[in-house]
């Protein structure tokens, strides 16, 4: 019983611990210019670029703007972080305070959580308000935005293990890795009418399973069941976080 | 005395090269204990390794009887660290950098405010509460760095440096509130390359070269350790003998020129004091306008036994 009530006290500790780091990371890293360019105008300008002069329908238009605005902005704010904090020397005195690497990426991974399902309020409410789409599940689109959110944010959390310099690298390497799934994930185009060769790479993005629950809560088929899409977020989110405290942990001194 | 933080054949492997070797010591409830070594000694790897960023390759460390590798958080819960090249967050204003560490250490509150707003009036920084810590100095910057990691109320605190750099008002004030915490109970690891900063705050110090430790006591024992290196140094207002005379004088084993100054070495200064004064009557001309006898300083001890290496590669 002691050892549970410990135990119990040790998460409730720790829990505190990565939500102090998720109100320090708000304050800090909410407003850097590098999360306004790649997590709020870069999907602003390439919904533009996609939907400007074409004839697109609004059943398929925003339940792809939703997915690609969450996309951007969960992803955003994790890459950031841990190389700030490296640069500006201020992440020896976080990583030898009385709260451990996992409470301190689960907090990352929460910054990236809450930015992201802000964020993507307003495609929902522009989407709603402009054009004729209308929400079939209210469950399923807070599953979406909220798993959805979750997952990429905890990649974005991984891609900040790599000790580098500056953190435009790792702006750039996040970058590499979010350009390219956000076309084979059925963002532009449903995966269904994609070609083969997409259609294979499809179900090893993240993106693919948020992007078929948020069509699914607009009422659009998805290409993926929501039962697969829901297992495979939540899949998704438990590698992505595990990966990134193993690849933390391993390069925690370098850049010291 | 009760040991809070013990180090026990702590060793750090970076590939093929060993940074600390084997370094075993405690450090007692209560004092100030100096680690000092030369650059690339491997102070702050093991600085590292006592506070948890590091793991150890070999051997085990413990903090207030918790290993900091197995039982990390609780061995950390009892201390405060300061590292060398740290900085505080500079979008953050002083107060929210001060509350954002005793939040971190779950410290409550009313405690928290309390303590918070007790440190930046003894810390000189009462009147900066709101402002950003950007626009600090590096002195008031350091001054924020302690001030936070005192809102803690740590048992053991390490400090890596912590008056390096600084202008000289920053630094007395840090070394007397150290020293003033220390008299209230706090256990002090201090790192630097400050000899008299070492000799004047610490109760023991250790010495790593290589990534060894080559010597550890009281900095008073340290030096008397050394009686080869007692020496008289005398300056004379009118004339000057020559370097071979002072050199065959009885009990100099070695003399040499600082400045102005003759610097002869021996084991028996009051020896050599009497030679000095009989010489001086001997010859015509010479009058001394400076005479007495020094041991040697803690400085004096760390080259001797560090082979002449200084901090900062001198």
């Amino acid at each position: 019983m002691t050892s549970e009530k410990e135990s119990a006290q040790t998460w409730a500790r720790q829990l505190h611990g990565s939500l102090v780091i998720l109100k320090k990371n708000a304050y800090l890293y909410y407003l850097k210019p590098p999360v306004l360019i790649f997590g709020v105008l870069f999907p602003l300008f390439f919904f533009l670029s996609f939907k400007m002069g074409r004839p697109v329908s609004a059943d398929n238009i925003v339940p792809g703007m939703v997915a690609m605005a969450l996309w951007f902005t969960a992803t955003a704010v994790g890459p950031l972080v841990t190389p700030w904090e490296r640069r500006a020397k201020t992440y020896e005195r976080l990583i030898s305070s009385p709260v451990s690497l996992h409470a301190i990426l689960a907090g990352d991974v929460m910054s990236g959580l809450v930015f992201g399902v802000c964020f993507s309020v307003v495609p929902v409410l522009l989407g709603l308000l402009l054009t004729d789409a209308s929400v079939a599940s209210l469950p399923l689109l807070l599953a979406g935005i909220v798993l959805g959110a979750l997952t990429f944010a905890s990649l974005g959390v991984l891609l900040a293990a790599p000790p580098a310099s500056s953190p435009s690298n790792i702006m750039l390497l996040s970058n590499l890795v979010r350009l390219p799934l956000l076309f084979v994930s059925g963002i532009f185009i449903p995966i269904a009418e994609m070609p083969v060769w997409a259609r294979w790479i499809a179900p090893i993005s993240p993106l693919s399973y948020a992007s078929s629950l948020i069509r699914a809560a607009f009422g659009r088929p998805g290409y993926f069941s929501v039962r697969l899409s829901l297992i495979l977020l939540v899949l998704f989110t438990v590698v992505l976080f595990l990966g990134a405290c193993r690849f933390h942990r391993r390069w925690r001194v370098k850049g010291l | 005395m009760q040991t809070i933080i013990e180090a026990s054949g702590l060793t750090k492997r970076f590939g093929d090269l060993v940074a600390v070797d084997h370094v075993s010591f405690s450090v007692r409830k209560g004092e100030i204990f100096g680690f000092l070594g030369p650059n690339g000694a491997g102070k702050t790897t093991t600085v590292r390794m006592l506070t948890g960023v590091l793991d150890s390759t070999e051997g085990s460390a413990t903090v207030e009887e918790h290993d900091v590798r197995r039982e990390a958080l609780l061995a950390r819960a009892h201390m405060a660290v300061v590292p060398e090249e740290a900085n505080v967050y500079l979008d953050l204003s002083v107060w929210q950098n001060i509350m954002l560490m005793a939040e971190l250490h779950g410290v409550r509150r009313e405690k928290r405010l309390r303590r918070g707003k007790e440190l930046l009036q003894r810390l000189g920084l009462a009147d900066r509460t709101r402002q950003k810590a950007r626009a600090l100095s590096k002195g008031l910057r350091q001054r924020l760095m302690l001030c936070a990691a005192l809102v803690t109320n740590p048992e053991a605190l390490f400090l890596d440096e912590p008056t390096s750099g600084l202008d000289v008002q920053s630094a007395k004030l840090i070394r007397s509130i150290v020293a003033d915490l220390n008299e209230n109970g706090l256990t002090v690891f201090l790192t630097t390359h400050n000899m008299a900063e070492a000799s004047e705050m610490c109760s023991r110090v250790a010495i790593i070269d290589h990534g060894r430790i080559v010597a550890i006591d009281t900095p008073e024992k340290l030096r008397s350790t050394m009686i080869s290196r007692q020496y008289v140094e005398v300056e004379f207002a009118q004339g000057s003998p020559e370097m071979e005379e002072l050199e065959c004088l009885p009990g100099v084993s070695q003399a040499e020129m600082r400045g102005r100054a003759f610097r002869l070495y021996t084991k028996e200064p009051g020896g050599v004091l009497a030679e000095v004064v009989r010489l001086t009557d001997r010859k015509d001309g010479l009058k001394i306008s400076d005479l007495g006898s020094r041991k040697p300083s803690l400085e004096d001890v760390f080259l001797h036994i560090t082979g002449g290496r200084k901090e900062g590669g001198q």
